[in-house]
């Protein structure tokens, strides 16, 4: 097995979830995009920790782990208060810092 | 064994996340990204680190997947128009970005990596070593991230109460 | 006494300070008071200052003292030491002559205006110029070095722009447009042009000798023999420059005449008494450098006489009784420069003293006569008048002999010494020139005395009834000036008339004083000669006054038959030689234009240059804003650009 490969498939899957959040019109779908680039580093992480052999890599998956539960739940709160200011969630409506 | 699950835990991997950004509903968006997360929870059992691979599948596949499809039906979303000219420039632009980005971090990673793994120490990944670890080493950062949960947990329900008239 | 005589210069300036605060609170007899009465200290002092000197051997006359040490210059000089400019006052029988003619005509043209400007606005205002005038010239005339005269020659300019734009808001020329604000301007800016030529002098002399103390300068010249020869001329030349700017000689006399635009009492004082003689002042200062110059001097005395005959056809033909004061005073400058131009730097300031006596006596007089009839001042509309103010008439007569040269007056013995100067250094054709100005000034001046006085009366009857003697203020110093104008020659008396007794006082004072360009040739010649020359000026002169009797008192209508004879002669004169005009097209118009496009220049350029700094800030910002879309999406496609290119710029290092 080589670690090469899974490498590339976290690259890959981190480029996929940064054309997601930069072509996606949904906040929601944007959120989602987010994941899988932070679910791509994690992958990262967990190839160099078998890579390496500690157990510090797989804490730090943990936290990253935690941090994006954090962070959905509160980007989501957000977007519920967004949705009820502008009744859509598209992102494209939402220009008024426009110069 | 190996070779054949990496393989095919990469395709799905890749697939899924392509359902993701492209499909027009939100709501099979999200069943994608359901696929995607227990694909990667496979490549941590594959890679050996069973703890958190478990931990992929509760955590992420299952409570904020929830959560995101509990907000979607919330708000009802329907099927979404794919980009608009908001950017002849986005449209042009964000493949190319996003492509030369991928070479880069792929080369930079593809020369980082060693060409194969170690034999695995006996223990490795399972709940006791990272939790030795957790506890011991980066018992602060375990207790601030707590707290960050904490803080979280109050920022959502601020931020979506609904306003008293 | 000697010790104060920077006093002398000061005193006026406590008349300044007083009138200039309080004078417009103050009621007009105690300004006026205030105004005379520090003049008349500075005389006082003046007198006993002079007293003191006289009282010290001949060969020693000489006092300086400091007020302290002002510019230090800095390494200069033949041997590069350093060279400090002192606030030096210093008298000397040269400048004590000078002293007592600007305080003691200075002070009975006070009294004069007194009574002259009692009914203008301004009378403060008037009293503070002057006084400030006075304090200016006596520091010029006090001053031990060129840079302290230099602050005092600058000051005259300044009091004289400040005077003959008294009257700022009315207009003067109706020939020329200028109003009296535009005169004195023009006055100031001309003398300005003779200030930079001195100012170059002044550096040269300061750079190549070290001092610019006029007996250091004297003494470093001497010791400096031939081997500077170029460039005393030069510096000679560049002082004179000065001198015609400020003694209105060709070709910066133009602004004299205009000056008349200021009240009567200023062009007694500062065009025909003092400020007029600093250039004449200036130059004989300087005879320690001239005689060592002769080039310059032979300059010097072509455009002394030149100058002398040039302004003498003017005033021929002239018909404002003050321009015709003003064209006989650019005359006889002409004359003082010549006879310094000669080497008779005696000759040049006992004319200048006389000079000072009889013109300002002539300029009160023409005030007294304009300030009768209400402000009339052409002359063909005058005639008749001595019946009617005779005070004025008498002394007015006075002065006229005296300036024609008629013998016992004062004008004679002046004149005929710088005659005889003239002739006696070999200069014959100096002597020429000056002579037939002599026979046209003359002229001119008894044709002035003729349509003023005799006759009857040619303009408005209502006038004529109404005109009056001038009040005892302006009279007493018409009488006192005439006084002066008979009996000032004589203290002058050349050896030859008095039969080789030597009562020439005047030249044993002076003598000492200045340089002398080659032995006075009273003993060379014999004295049959100067008496036969002195009868020739006398000769001369009276034909003069027969001409103009013949012509303006004889016949009727005699006058415009010969100007109508001699038309173009009498058109050329009649305009001034056009020289004014020829200034405005040649020198005045390029100019206007060179500064038209120096100011379009930094309307368009500099000032285009800055705005564009401005204008380009501008587009810039409007460039940059165009990247601020609003849309969350672009921003997230700048921040992946971003940090693709640091990616990219780490892996290339």
């Amino acid at each position: 097995m080589d670690p090469r490969i899974v490498l590339l498939v976290s690259a890959l899957l981190f480029s996929l979830g940064v054309l997601g959040v930069l072509t996606r019109r949904g906040a929601i779908t944007i959120l989602m995009c987010v994941e899988l680039m932070l679910n791509a580093g994690n992958l990262a992480f967990i190839a160099f920790a078998r890579a390496a052999g500690t157990a510090e890599a797989q804490v730090y998956v943990f936290f990253i782990m935690t941090l994006a539960a954090a962070e959905a739940a509160v980007g989501l709160a957000i977007v519920i208060a967004l949705f009820r200011l502008r009744e859509t969630t598209d992102v494209d409506e939402i220009h008024l810092l426009k110069w | 064994m190996d070779r054949v699950a990496l393989f095919v835990l990469s395709v799905l991997v890749i697939a899924s996340a392509i359902v993701v950004i492209r499909h027009k509903n939100p709501v099979v968006s999200a069943i994608g990204l359901a696929f995607n997360l227990v694909a990667i929870a496979g490549f941590y059992m594959l890679l050996g680190a069973q703890f958190v691979g478990l931990l992929q599948i509760i955590v992420y596949a299952g409570a904020i997947m929830v959560l995101i499809l509990f907000v979607i039906m919330l708000l009802n979303l329907r099927e979404e128009a794919l980009p608009h000219p908001a950017g002849t420039f986005q449209r042009v632009l964000a493949p190319l970005a996003t492509l030369a980005f991928t070479g880069v971090i792929g080369r930079a990673l593809w020369t980082a990596s060693p060409s194969t793994f170690p034999a695995a120490a006996a223990g490795y990944g399972t709940a006791d070593s990272v939790g030795k670890a957790l506890f011991t080493n980066y018992f602060y950062p375990f207790e601030a991230i707590s707290l960050l949960l904490l803080v979280a947990m109050v920022g959502a329900v601020l931020l979506s109460k609904r306003r008293l008239p | 006494m000697l010790k104060l005589i920077p006093w002398i210069a000061i005193l006026p300036l406590v008349g300044v300070a007083v009138n200039g605060l309080f004078g417009k609170r103050l009621p007009r007899r105690t300004v006026g008071l205030i105004g005379c009465g520090v003049v008349l200290a500075s005389f006082l002092l003046s007198c006993g200052a002079t007293f003191e000197l006289s009282r010290l051997p001949e060969d020693a006359r000489h006092y300086e003292t400091s007020l302290g040490a002002w510019l230090p210059l800095g390494p200069a000089g033949a041997h590069g030491e350093e060279v400090t400019i002192d606030w030096g006052f210093a008298l000397d029988p040269l400048s004590a002559i000078m002293i007592l003619v600007v305080t003691g005509v200075g002070f009975l043209i006070h009294v004069y205006s007194t009574g002259y400007m009692a009914h203008e606005d301004g009378f403060h205002r008037f009293f503070v110029y002057i006084n400030l005038f006075m304090a200016m010239m006596l520091t010029l005339v006090l001053g031990s070095n060129l840079l302290v005269t230099f602050v005092g020659w600058e000051g005259v300019g300044l009091c004289s722009y400040l005077l003959i734009g008294f009257f700022y808001d009315r207009p003067f020329d109706a020939r020329t447009g200028l109003s009296c604000a535009d005169a004195g301007r023009k006055a100031f800016i001309v003398n300005r042009i003779g200030d930079f030529a001195f100012v170059i002098g002044m550096l040269y002399l300061v750079t190549v000798f070290g001092t610019l103390d006029y007996r250091g300068v004297t003494q470093a010249i001497a010791a400096a023999g031939e081997g500077r020869h170029a460039l005393l001329v030069a510096v000679g030349i560049l002082l004179f420059v000065g001198a015609c700017g400020k003694s209105a000689q060709i070709p910066l006399y133009v602004w004299l005449p205009d000056a008349m635009a200021g009240p009567t009492p200023v062009s007694a004082l500062i065009h025909a008494a003092t400020m007029v003689t600093a250039g004449v002042y200036m130059v004989t200062r300087m005879s320690g450098l001239y005689v060592h110059a002769p080039e310059a001097m032979a300059v010097i005395a072509a455009v002394g006489a030149g100058t002398a005959l040039f302004a003498a056809t003017m005033g021929i033909t002239a018909t404002d009784i003050k321009k015709v004061l003003a064209y006989s005073t650019v005359s006889q400058l002409g004359y003082m420069f010549a006879a310094a131009g000669v080497g008779a730097y005696v000759a040049a300031i006992f004319h200048l003293m006389t000079h000072a006596f009889f013109k300002a006596l002539l300029f009160l007089g023409a005030g007294s006569v304009i300030h009768g009839q209400e402000g009339q001042q052409d002359i063909t509309k005058m005639g008749g008048l001595k019946a009617k103010m005779p005070v004025t008439f008498m002394t007015f007569m006075a002065a006229t002999l005296a300036i024609a040269g008629i013998v016992p007056f004062a004008g004679f013995f002046s004149k005929d010494e710088i005659l005889w100067g003239a002739f006696s250094s070999g200069k014959g054709i100096v002597w020429g020139v000056l002579a037939v100005a002599a026979a046209l000034t003359a002229f001119y001046m008894f044709r002035l005395a003729f349509l003023v006085f005799f006759g009857s009366y040619r303009g408005d009857r209502h006038t004529f009834d109404h005109a009056h003697e001038s009040p005892r203020s302006m009279t007493l110093p018409l009488v006192v000036l005439a006084v002066l104008s008979v009996v000032g020659g004589w203290i002058g008396i050349p050896k030859a008339l008095t039969g080789g007794a030597d009562l020439n006082v005047f030249h044993h004072w002076l003598a000492p004083a200045v340089a002398t360009a080659h032995e006075s040739a009273e003993a060379a010649h014999g004295a049959g000669l100067e008496l036969s020359l002195m009868a020739v000026a006398l000769g001369i002169a009276l034909a003069g006054i027969a001409a103009a009797f013949v012509v303006y008192r004889q016949r009727e209508g005699m006058a415009a038959s010969v100007a109508s004879t001699f038309r173009p002669v009498y058109t050329l004169w009649r305009n001034l030689y056009w020289v004014d005009e020829l200034y405005e097209a040649v020198i005045l118009k390029p100019f206007y234009a060179v500064s038209r496009f120096f100011a379009g220049f930094d309307r368009w350029v500099v000032d285009g240059l800055v705005n564009a700094a401005g204008v380009v800030t501008e587009i810039t910002g409007q460039l940059v804003k165009l990247f601020q879309t609003g849309y969350v999406r672009n921003y997230a496609l700048l921040f992946l650009m971003g940090v693709v290119a640091i990616l990219v710029y780490f892996a290339m290092v």
